[in-house]
């Protein structure tokens, strides 16, 4: 690593092997000084899925640039993308496999064989002893809660596969990864809303959109290829509507901005789902048709107006000090004939009919209240949902995008929620320009989300067995939806025959029956520790390890100690572990957690292993973007000398595993039975064909789902991957990018391959009029009927059903959009909560999320007061970082256009606190501190809000949480989620990362910069 | 005035987000170092243009009745044609290249930073390691085989477009247009007149003084220093002998830092 002493020399100036300055000098040469390069790769930051073109020389990276022929970036990149060869050719590469002992103060280099004999008795050593074959209450749960994994989505989908299988065979109930503190809320919002949950178009198609609502995500900053794209609307006449709360980049492109005070987005949605009722806006016809509007429900339930902010069956006694209550949720239901069907009044005038509820709920959001709330004057709100509203025509179109400013509250699922009620209002779900936008934030996310790195779900969102259902009989009659309306096609009947197929796949040889045994069954936490729920989340399972419970980590390319909420607590979880297995490119914050600023390395007992890794361009596989385009990429380069890559690593120690549990353990089967290749330089490949499936009497890839069985003659890992390798070879790996659709509206389904199917835009049975199957906007079309033909054109549709035949959402047992949702845990309907940490008082009455989840560690999980911490503040991404910086602030291209952690400042508000632009300042919640540069900013400005308080005007600031201790621009305490909360949705468990309580205090002078980097 | 044919570079900052693909990919192709930075109250970074940084872009924030706002401009070379570097260049190093592109040939450069002093947009560097002066090159290489330069090739919102001048000046007519008629009366084209007219056109929404530009920048016939001037000459002729001078300078040059 003495490039690393070279570059601290030259005073943060890189100087990598190609950072020097030894160029060929271009000035005036026609010859091009480098090859530009034609290998095809894609982009490892964000989810759009950029496509690039490396070029190689000795196995090294000399150029990386955009792809011309990709249909989403069309050759272009944004400043992140740009700097990819920078992530590659990092001074801060690791490579090195390093041990620290416990107590000790150091690393030492071992060879990897032994790294890997090491780990796999620590692992056989933690299961043997903590395994739970019986819980307390005399369920058969076979498992252990002292081992966890996490991580995952930075790899292709054929390793999170491949970490799924190793983990789920382990018996492991801790199996989490980042897309549970990203956007883990929207999966069961657009799930339950929708039937699936994910994205529901794709990037191009913001193209296609009249009005593009910006609420909750910064797409020209966190997403800058997608805003390719919207302003490409723009340019065609479309109007970009950003509510933020702060003036941001999108907001500086966008027609109408309106600064929102944080975490107040479902009272703006609200007014806006008010506004569209009160005024008819909405889409009669898909509203009647495609929605549950005109289905009637229990008498019984009562609205949130009814009961100041509560629904019916709320029961305030918790049995759990971190949960405030639970619903008793058997009112939130329909009513159901004698036929077993749900009851209907297309006529939608019941007073229990969805519509009239909905009507009811919202009647409260009127335009006074909700500026109140907000801070966005009325003539604002009345401009955006008039403008918004009138997407609501047949032939106008309406886009809602968002990211973590949506997802990241202690309600987020219902923010979410709110954004598909106002779509299936105004009939934009299954158009051209329309949906409900997730735009998520690692380069395979949604890949790793589909294969389930997550405790509750298995590969393809198939619920995780509970211990009440001991038999694969049991579970699958249980988990089988039945069909709620006659027309609906229920697909999730076919569960059965994904479900069999997956275990055929990890462990072919056994009886299905047997095999379902092998899976842990989840139920409470043995012992009451951390808590007496049944969460296994990403926060449990730090608040397992600081409880003890948790005694072993593995952790690959995921860095908790920057990026889970509250990171003081994190770190603290993180000492508490006996080991810790760290996979990285990088030396991250959570690998070198024992020698952080302010700990003594001796207190912390935890025996860390670290696993040097090459980076994506190093490997082949495929990943998955935010529009579920599946892009299969071929190795570019030569990964460096000593790195270890994860197929090998995984390989090896489960070759170790099995031959350590052929001689015995606590219940080896599920690991000595489970199939896994040897290792390979292919290994992907055998993944991948895994994942799509195959018929185990013939041999051959299965074409699509439809192909598999649940008599366990068929095996398929993923079954929404199903399609993705078949006979015809690698549907991933194509590249048509002239082929689009007859409209042109860009879904280039030659290219790549998407799930399911190869659909490109979800739900688009709702684009079409429900008898002829011609579609309702013309100009615009997805799907069409060819009657002479007998067949659908266009889009792949949802079902080739004819026309007048089947409801549009094929997923949901009642084949219609929801408005009122069945299955969240806090209520049909999205309700206005304030934040957990609020500075202002609800009008609604009930403050919080009734039955939000609020962790209290000790001294670790607080909470502070606005009296003593009397400004909002919330966190963001920024263009030039990445999440915990550790693909970016190791590059120094990007560190040099965002050097140091700042705090964006009103500059009305630092005027009052006499902090000036430029100088430092201490940012403290009741948990931490963030020392940072003030940005004294016109583009924050004071809010007018008004509550029982009294009319006042209430400042924010924001901060960017990509700063820590390790690597480039590394300072003691710069960690944004150092002053996060530990409280979370009660339906996904994600963390309200976005609004907080802070105050601020000038520092005399700035912190020092520090470097605790390996010099190994 | 540029020809017809000649390269050209429009910058739209009605398109513009601030992204900075563009600052990173001239970095990224022309094999350029990331600079160690602070923050000093802005996004903006590196402060100023160098050596090492050819190109980059600069926020402009405030209130406008009533509404907030968040400019941003590239900063590069114009390759002006009527270009203040190359008339105080000394030894014909600094010069108009083919297409209009105005680039240093190192070979020639005796680190005199007579143009650094010229330059209206602060786009010419001194780098003290090899004792010459760089700057941006229009991506010379890239656009003689018919590639777009890095930067504009980058761009993600189409603020960036590049190829003939009068295709550029076309299109930067045609987005005036578009953007008056939406209501932004003070929108205008920058680099038609400056400098002879440069090969790099801005369309931008407000008066250049808003974005920081020059207004009116001129091309000075600088005194360059006589004596570095007719020695250069004299040198230039002595071919071999004048090489190894321009050498010997520049180590001379590069000590003084």
């Amino acid at each position: 690593m003495l490039t690393r002493r070279d570059f601290f020399k030259v005073g943060g100036a890189a100087s990598g092997v190609f950072f020097l300055r030894g160029r060929a000098q271009p000035s005036g040469q026609k010859r091009l000084h480098k090859p530009v390069g034609e290998h095809p790769v894609i982009c490892p930051y964000c989810a759009t899925g950029c496509g690039m073109i490396a070029a190689a020389q000795g196995g090294r990276l000399v150029n990386l640039e955009g792809d011309p022929d990709h249909p989403i970036n069309r050759g272009q990149l944004c400043s992140k993308g740009e700097a990819a060869r920078g992530f590659v050719e990092s001074p801060y590469r690791m490579t090195k496999t390093l041990y620290r002992a416990p107590g000790s103060d150091t690393w030492e280099e071992k060879p990897i064989d032994w790294m890997i004999q090491q780990i796999a008795r620590r692992i056989k050593e933690t299961r043997d002893k903590y395994w739970i074959q019986q819980d307390e209450d005399g369920y058969v749960v076979n498992r252990t809660e002292a081992v966890a994994f996490l991580g995952g989505s930075s790899n292709g989908n054929e390793e999170c596969y491949m970490f799924i299988k190793f983990a789920r065979a382990l018996g492991l109930n801790y199996i989490e990864h980042q897309a549970r503190i990203c956007h883990s809320s929207t999966v069961p919002a657009l799930g339950e809303s929708f039937g699936r949950g994910a994205m529901t178009n794709h990037p191009i198609d913001f193209k296609n959109a009249d009005v593009i609502l910006i609420e909750g995500g910064n797409p020209a900053e966190q997403h800058p290829l997608t805003f390719k794209w919207i302003m490409e609307a723009k340019d065609r006449g479309a109007k970009v509507i950003v509510v933020d709360p702060r003036f941001n980049r999108s907001a500086a492109r966008a027609d109408v901005f309106a600064q929102i005070r944080v975490g107040t987005d479902i009272a703006f949605m609200g007014g806006l789902i008010h506004h569209i009722l009160e005024n008819k806006l909405y889409d009669e016809y898909y509203v009647k048709n495609y929605t549950n509007a005109t289905l009637l429900v229990n008498p019984d339930f009562k609205t949130a107006t009814d009961l100041d902010g509560l629904f019916s069956g709320y029961n305030p006694t918790p049995d759990n000090p971190n949960e405030k209550g639970v619903y008793d949720r058997s009112t939130w239901t329909y009513q159901i004939g004698e036929d077993g069907y749900a009851k209907r009044d297309p006529t939608m005038t019941d007073p229990n009919s969805v519509f009239q509820l909905l009507k009811k709920q919202y009647s409260r959001y009127t335009l006074p209240m909700v500026s109140k709330i907000t801070g966005i004057p009325e003539a604002k709100l009345k401009q955006i949902y008039d403008l918004f509203g009138s997407t609501g025509q047949v032939d106008r179109v309406g886009t809602i995008t968002y990211a973590m400013g949506a997802t990241q509250h202690s309600y987020g699922t219902q923010h979410i929620r709110a954004y598909a009620i106002v779509q299936l209002l105004l009939g934009n779900i299954g158009r051209a320009g329309g949906g409900v936008n997730a735009l998520r934030g690692h380069s395979n996310v949604q890949g790793s989300t589909d294969h389930a790195l997550l405790y509750h779900i298995l590969p393809g969102y198939m619920p995780v067995p509970d211990r009440k259902f001991p038999t694969l009989k049991s579970y699958l009659e249980a988990k089988t939806p039945k069909r709620l309306l006659p027309n609906a096609p229920n697909w999730w009947e076919n569960l059965p025959k994904y479900f069999i197929s997956q275990l055929k796949a990890w462990w072919p040889k056994i009886d299905p029956e047997i095999s379902y045994l092998y899976l842990a069954k989840l139920g409470p936490h043995v012992g009451g520790k951390p808590d007496a729920s049944s969460d296994y989340s990403h926060h449990a399972l730090l608040h397992a390890a600081l409880s003890g419970v948790l005694k072993g980590l593995i952790a690959v390319g995921q860095n908790p100690a920057m990026s889970a909420a509250n990171v003081n607590m994190a770190r603290k979880a993180l000492d508490s572990l006996d080991w810790l297995v760290v996979l990285d490119p990088f030396e991250t914050e959570t690998a070198a957690h024992w020698k952080r600023p302010g700990v003594d390395p001796k207190s912390i007992k935890t025996e860390v292993f670290f696993i040097p890794t090459p980076v994506w361009v190093e490997k082949t596989g495929s990943i998955t973007n935010t529009g579920l385009w599946a892009q299969w990429y071929e190795k570019a380069a030569e990964a460096p000398e000593g790195t270890v890559d994860e197929m090998y690593f995984f390989t090896k120690l489960v070759e170790e595993l099995k031959k350590l549990y052929a001689e015995g353990g606590a219940f080896p089967d599920p690991i000595v039975n489970l199939s896994w290749p040897e290792w390979s330089e292919e290994q992907s490949v055998h993944w991948a064909k895994e994942i799509n499936g195959f018929d185990l009497t013939t041999g051959e890839q299965v074409a699509s789902f439809t192909k598999l069985r649940d008599d366990g003659t068929t095996a398929s890992g993923n079954w929404l991957y199903a399609g993705s390798w078949t006979e015809k070879g690698n549907m991933m790996a194509r590249r048509d990018s002239k082929t689009d659709h007859p409209a042109g509206i860009g879904i280039y389904p030659n290219w790549a391959w998407c799930w399911p199917v190869n659909r490109r835009i979800r739900y688009n049975r709702a684009s079409v009029w429900f008898d002829t199957g011609q579609p309702r906007d013309e100009k615009r079309w997805v799907i069409r009927w060819n009657d002479t033909a007998g067949k659908w054109e266009g889009d792949v549709p949802d079902g080739g059903w004819k026309p007048g035949t089947v409801l549009p959402f094929i997923m949901k047992s009642d084949g219609l959009g929801h408005l009122f949702a069945l299955s969240l845990k806090d209520g049909p309907f999205p309700e206005h909560y304030e934040p957990w940490e609020s500075a202002v008082l609800n009008p609604f009455g009930q403050q919080n999320d009734p039955v939000c989840k609020v962790w209290n560690f000790k001294d670790l999980d607080v909470y502070g007061d606005p009296k003593d911490y009397p400004i909002i503040a919330t966190t963001y991404r920024l263009t030039e970082h990445w999440h915990t910086g550790m693909m970016s602030r190791n590059v120094p291209w990007l560190l040099e256009l965002q050097p140091d952690p700042f705090v964006e400042i009103g500059t009305d508000l630092a005027g009052e606190l006499g902090i000036k632009n430029g100088e430092w300042v201490l940012v403290e919640s009741a948990r931490g501190a963030v020392e940072a540069v003030a940005i004294v900013t016109p583009r924050i400005q004071p809010l007018k809000i008004e509550d029982e308080n009294g009319a006042r005007v209430v400042n924010q600031v924001g901060i960017p949480w990509h700063w820590g201790y390790m690597g480039g621009g590394a300072r003691p305490e710069s960690a944004g989620n150092a002053l996060t909360p530990s409280v979370h949705d009660p339906n996904c468990f994600i963390p309200e990362t976005k609004a907080m309580l802070v105050r601020l205090k000038k520092l005399a002078k700035p912190p020092k910069k520090i470097d605790l980097n390996a010099r190994i | 005035m540029p020809k017809p044919n000649d390269y050209a570079i429009l910058f739209d900052a009605s398109h513009c987000t601030g992204c900075r693909a563009c600052q990173v990919a001239c970095k990224q192709w022309n094999d350029l170092p990331g600079e160690a930075t602070v923050n000093t109250g802005s996004y903006e970074n590196p402060p100023s243009l160098s050596s090492m940084t050819w190109l980059r872009i600069k926020y402009t924030e405030g209130v406008d009745r009533g509404e907030v706002f968040w400019d941003f401009t590239r900063d590069s070379c114009m390759h002006c044609s009527s270009a203040a570097c190359v008339e105080a260049c000394p030894t014909g190093a600094v010069n108009y290249r083919e297409g209009g592109v105005v680039t240093v040939d190192q070979d020639w450069c005796i680190g005199c930073r007579n143009c650094v002093q010229a330059c209206p947009y602060d786009a010419i560097h001194f780098d003290e390691e090899k004792g010459v002066v760089d700057k941006c090159t229009l991506c010379y290489d890239r656009v003689s085989n018919g590639l777009e330069p890095a930067c504009v090739k980058a761009c993600p919102t189409g603020a960036l477009h590049s190829g003939r001048y009068a295709d550029m000046k076309a299109l930067a007519e045609q987005r005036l247009a578009a953007l008056k008629g939406a209501g932004y009366d003070q929108a205008n084209i920058y680099g038609l007149a400056e400098m002879g007219g440069t090969h790099v056109l801005y369309v931008l929404l407000k008066h250049p003084s808003a974005y920081g530009l020059p207004v009116g920048p001129v091309t000075e016939k600088r005194k360059v220093a006589s004596g570095w001037l007719s020695a250069g000459i004299a040198a230039a002729v002595l071919g071999f002998a004048g090489a190894r001078w321009i050498a010997e300078r520049r180590e001379e040059v590069g000590g003084e830092r």
